[in-house]
C-alpha cells in the first residue's frame, strides 16, 4: 500500500502544480502554445538529466554538465563558423552539430579516464572539468559567444508538427530506458552502484562501465548543448552556469539515492518536469524569479524528505 | 526480564520468553539466525520496546523507551558490527559523548581523559595504547575499546553480540581471559555466540531460543554441544557432517609456486575433482589470499594455475568466471551482494554471459532461471524479486552459491562460508559441498573452524605466514597435529 503511494506521489505532486495553476490562470497555463513550450524548454535539461541519472546510479555524480554545455556549444558553432564563414550551409551545420557531440562526448570520456584511471572520486574529478571546461569555452573566442544565425532546425524546428526538440528528448528518455532496463550496461549501472566491490568480485568490469557511463552522458550533454545553441542561435560561454544544480535536483527528486544503486529514467523525467512546471507557474502567477529560487530550494528538499518518510514507513 | 514478547507485523518475534542474568556469571544466548536473540537484547538495550513483559534490574521494574536509557542504568551492548568513530584515537573512543571538561568552559581536557583511558585499561590489565588511532587497531584491539567504554560507564551488564566471529584464535583466547576477569569482579554478561565450543567453554549458564521462544535453560554444566545443538534445531542431528559420498577423480586445479602481493609466495597443491580440499590457518596467515591470488582480485605476480591441464592467466575475477572458477567471498555484505537490488539480479550477476544475455537482458527469463536454481538451493525468500537484504544470512548464503551454482564453475572456492550463520543453514551448506563434489567439482574450503574441516574435507592445506607448511589427508591427522602446524614456528 505504502509502496504504491511512494510510487503514484512524484505524479500526484506533479498534478498539483497543474491543478494549482490552472485554477489560478485558466486563459494562459493549459493551453497548447504554454505546455509545448515548456517542453520544449526544458527538454535540453531532460536530456542532460537522463545522462545524469545513469551516473547517479552508479554511485557518481557529474558537476561538469553545465560549463560541457557550454563548451560542446562552442566547439560545434566554431565548427560551423569555421567550414562555411558567415553564411551557413546544411552541410556545415550537420558537421558542426556532429562536432558539438562529439565534442561533449570527449569531454564526458575524459571525466571517466580521471575517474577511473586515477582511482579520484567523481565529486572532486568533474569539480575540477568544471572549471576546465568553462575555462575553455571563454578562451575559444575571448569570451565572446559564436553567432549561428540560420542555425535554428533543433531549437524551433517541427517534425511532424512537433517540436524537434521534444522529439528527441522523448527518443533519449526511451532508449535510456530501454538501456537501463535490457542491456548488461544498465544491469552493471545498478550493480556498481549498489556494491562496486560486489560487482567487481562477480566479474563485472567496473572501470569500462564507469566509463562508458560517462562517456554517455557526455554525449548527451553534446546533444542538449546543439539543442541549446540552436535555439538562441548562438553558443555563449556562459551557457550552463549553475545547470549541473537542476539537474541533480531532478534526478534526486525523481526518487534516485546519491548512494546510488536506486534511480529511474521515469522519476528523473517526472522530476525535470516538476521544476520546469514550477517555473512555469510562477512566471504565470507573476511570482518573482527570487521567491522561485526559494520554493524551488523547498520541493527539493521536501520531495526527498517525504521520499525517505514513505520508505522508512515501508520497512 | 520476564514474560517478554513482541510482534513485528506479521511475525511473532518473542513470545512470553524470561531471561535472567546474574552478578558475576555469564549468560550465553543460543539459537538459529531469526530465533529472536537480538530482538530480546534489543529490548534489553531499549531500542525496541516490548508488547508485554516487563524488565527487572536488581529487583526494581525499568522501563526503557530509548537506549539512552538503558545505558545510563547500567546496561551496555556491545554490537557485532563494533560502533567505534574508527578516526579517533582510542582515548577518544572511550569517552565519547563525557569528554572531562578542562578548565575554560566549552573545552575538554585531552589530557585528562588520556590519563584516564590509560588508568582504566591499566586497572583492568588491558595492554592498549590511548593515543592509538581505532583504525590501526585490530579487530580484537576494537573489543578491547568497546568493553572499556561499557567500563568507563560504570556498567553492571553487558551484552556482547558475536564478539569472536571475526577474532583470531589467540585473540579469542585473550577477549575470554577478559570475560572472565570482568565476570570475577562481579559483571553480568550476556554472550551471543554461534561457536559453541566457546559457550560451552566460557558460560556459567545456557538458554537457547527457538523461534522465538525459550526452549532450555540449564547450567552450562547439564549440557555439551550435542544437547544444545538438539535444543537449537529442534531436531536429532546424529550425524552433524553429512556423509560424502563423491568419487574421487583426476587433477583439475594444478597450482605451483604461486605468489602475490599480499604475502604469499611457494603454494603449491592440486585438487582432483569430486575432492574437497580444506584450506586451515590463523587470520592473516594468507588463506582468503590464495583465493584472491587465483580468482584475479589481486593477480599473481609469479607461479602457475592449471584448470583441467590448461594453463591459465588470470587478471581479474572477470578472467577467472570465464575459465570456470568460482569465489565465495568471506564477507558476503562487502564484496558478495548488492543487497538493495533484487535476490534474481544477484543471481545472475556473473551470468548474464552464460544465460546468453550478453546483448539483451531478460528479466523474466532470468527470474524464473533465479527462481529455478533458488529452489535447488532451498533458498526462502518472498519472491526472487524482493531485495536481497530482506533475507536472512544463510539464505543470502545460499543465494551466492546458487549464482556460482548457475555458473557452471568447475573450480569452486569458499572463503569461511559458514561464517555467521545458523546451524541449520550450515548443514545445508555441508550438504551443498558433498553434492557439488559428487558432480566432479573441484573445491577449495577455507574455514577458521577446525571441526568444519574435518568433517566435510578429504584433506587440509596449512598455512602459516604466507606459506603452504602442511598438506594433509584429514584420515591420517588431527586436529592438534593441524593446529600445532598452524601455530607453531
Amino acid at each position: 500500500m505504502s509502496k504504491l503511494i511512494r510510487k503514484l506521489l512524484p505524479f500526484a505532486s506533479l498534478l498539483l502544480i497543474f491543478v494549482v495553476v490552472s485554477i489560478k490562470r485558466p486563459d494562459a497555463f493549459l493551453t497548447a502554445d504554454n505546455l509545448l513550450n515548456v517542453f520544449r524548454r526544458c527538454s535540453p535539461n531532460a536530456i542532460i538529466a537522463v545522462g545524469m541519472t545513469g551516473i547517479i546510479i552508479s554511485g557518481g555524480i557529474d558537476l561538469s554538465v553545465g560549463s560541457m554545455l557550454a563548451f560542446a556549444g562552442m566547439a560545434g558553432a566554431w565548427t560551423m563558423l569555421r567550414m562555411c564563414g558567415d553564411s551557413l550551409t546544411m552541410g556545415g551545420m550537420v558537421v558542426g552539430t556532429t562536432a558539438g557531440v562529439l565534442a561533449g562526448t570527449v569531454s564526458g570520456l575524459l571525466n571517466g579516464l580521471l575517474i577511473t584511471r586515477l582511482k579520484l572520486p567523481p565529486f572532486i574529478v568533474t569539480l575540477g572539468t568544471m572549471s576546465a571546461f568553462r575555462g575553455v569555452s571563454y578562451v575559444m573566442n575571448d569570451g565572446q559567444p559564436y553567432n549561428v544565425p540560420n542555425y535554428n532546425y533543433l531549437g524551433d524546428g517541427r517534425l511532424i508538427g512537433v517540436p524537434v526538440s521534444i522529439v528527441i528528448a522523448a527518443v533519449v528518455v526511451v532508449l535510456a530506458s530501454l538501456v537501463l532496463r535490457y542491456t548488461p550496461l544498465g544491469r552493471y549501472t545498478y550493480a556498481i552502484g549498489s556494491n562496486r566491490d560486489a560487482a567487481f568480485h562477480a566479474g563485472v568490469n567496473v572501470d569500462w562501465n564507469l566509463t562508458i557511463i560517462y562517456t554517455l552522458a557526455g554525449l548527451l550533454v553534446g546533444l542538449a548543448a546543439m539543442i541549446a545553441t540552436s535555439r538562441t542561435v548562438s553558443a555563449q560561454p556562459t551557457a550552463g552556469i549553475s545547470l549541473e544544480l537542476d539537474i541533480i535536483a531532478a534526478v534526486v527528486i525523481g526518487g534516485a539515492s546519491l548512494s546510488g544503486g536506486r534511480g529511474t529514467i521515469l522519476g528523473t523525467i517526472i522530476g525535470t518536469l516538476m521544476i520546469a512546471f514550477l517555473r512555469n507557474g510562477c512566471v504565470l502567477l507573476r511570482i518573482n524569479d527570487h521567491i522561485q529560487l526559494i520554493v524551488i530550494g523547498a520541493i527539493i528538499i521536501i520531495a526527498v524528505a517525504v521520499d525517505q518518510i514513505a520508505r522508512a514507513r515501508a520497512k | 526480564m520476564r514474560g517478554i514478547s513482541k510482534r513485528f507485523g506479521p511475525v511473532q518475534a518473542l513470545s512470553d520468553v524470561t531471561f535472567s542474568v546474574r552478578k558475576g556469571t555469564v549468560h550465553a544466548l543460543c539459537g538459529e539466525n531469526g530465533a529472536g536473540k537480538s530482538t530480546l537484547m534489543k529490548i534489553l538495550a531499549g531500542v525496541h520496546q516490548p508488547d508485554a513483559g516487563v524488565i527487572e534490574l536488581n529487583g526494581r521494574e525499568c522501563r526503557f523507551t530509548a537506549p539512552g536509557e538503558a545505558l545510563h542504568a547500567g546496561i551496555s551492548m556491545i554490537y557485532q558490527e563494533l560502533d567505534l568513530a574508527e578516526d579517533l584515537a582510542v582515548a577518544e573512543n572511550i569517552f565519547l559523548g563525557a569528554e572531562p571538561r578542562g578548565a575554560l568552559p566549552f573545552t575538554i581536557s585531552r589530557r585528562a581523559m588520556f590519563t584516564q583511558a590509560s588508568e582504566l585499561a591499566s586497572q583492568y590489565g588491558f595492554s592498549i595504547d590511548a593515543n592509538a588511532t581505532v583504525a590501526e587497531l585490530s579487530t580484537g584491539d576494537c573489543q578491547i575499546v568497546e568493553l572499556l567504554k561499557a567500563l568507563r560507564r560504570k556498567s553492571s551488564i553487558i551484552v556482547m553480540d558475536e564478539p569472536t566471529s571475526s577474532l583470531t584464535e589467540v585473540e579469542t583466547q585473550r577477549l575470554f581471559a577478559v570475560v572472565r576477569q570482568l565476570r570475577e569482579r562481579g559483571l553480568a554478561i550476556v554472550y551471543i555466540s554461534h561457536r559453541l565450543e566457546e559457550v560451552v567453554d566460557l558460560a556459567d549458564d545456557i538458554s537457547i531460543l527457538r523461534d522465538g521462544k525459550v526452549v532450555h535453560s540449564a547450567p552450562a554444566s547439564q549440557l555439551n554441544i550435542a544437547s544444545i545443538v538438539h535444543h537449537m534445531v529442534g531436531r536429532e542431528l546424529n550425524e552433524f557432517f553429512p556423509a560424502k559420498d563423491a568419487a574421487i577423480g583426476d587433477v583439475r586445479v594444478k597450482v605451483k609456486d604461486l605468489a602475490s602481493d599480499e604475502g604469499i609466495s611457494g603454494i603449491s597443491f592440486e585438487i582432483r575433482s569430486g575432492e574437497i580440499v580444506g584450506l586451515a590457518g590463523l587470520m592473516g596467515s594468507g588463506r582468503t589470499e590464495i583465493a584472491r591470488a587465483i580468482f584475479g582480485v589481486q593477480p599473481k605476480t609469479a607461479g602457475e594455475i592449471a584448470l583441467d591441464g590448461k594453463p591459465l592467466n588470470i587478471k581479474s575475477p572477470a578472467d577467472a568466471i570465464g575459465n570456470g572458477i568460482a569465489l565465495l567471498t568471506e564477507d558476503r555484505k562487502r564484496t558478495g551482494l548488492c543487497v538493495n537490488l533484487p535476490c534474481f539480479w544477484n543471481v545472475t550477476l556473473p551470468n548474464l554471459g552464460v544465460l546468453g544475455m550478453n546483448l539483451i537482458v531478460k528479466p523474466s527469463k532470468e527470474a524464473a532461471t533465479a527462481a529455478q536454481v533458488g529452489a535447488q538451493m532451498n533458498v526462502k525468500w518472498a519472491s526472487p524479486q524482493a531485495p536481497a537484504s530482506s533475507l536472512s544470512g544463510g539464505n543470502q548464503q545460499k543465494l551466492l552459491v546458487a549464482r556460482w551454482l548457475l555458473a557452471e564453475s568447475r573450480f569452486m572456492i569458499f572463503d569461511e562460508p559458514t561464517r555467521g550463520i545458523d546451524v541449520g543453514a550450515k548443514r545445508e551448506i555441508y550438504s551443498l559441498l558433498n553434492a557439488l563434489a559428487a558432480k566432479g567439482k573441484a573445491i577449495l574450503f577455507i574455514s577458521s573452524e577446525l571441526p568444519e574441516l574435518f568433517g566435510v574435507a578429504d584433506r587440509i592445506l596449512v598455512m602459516r605466514r604466507g606459506r603452504l607448511v602442511g598438506n594433509l589427508a584429514t584420515k591420517q591427522t588431527n586436529p592438534n597435529e593441524v593446529m600445532h602446524l598452524a601455530a607453531v614456528e
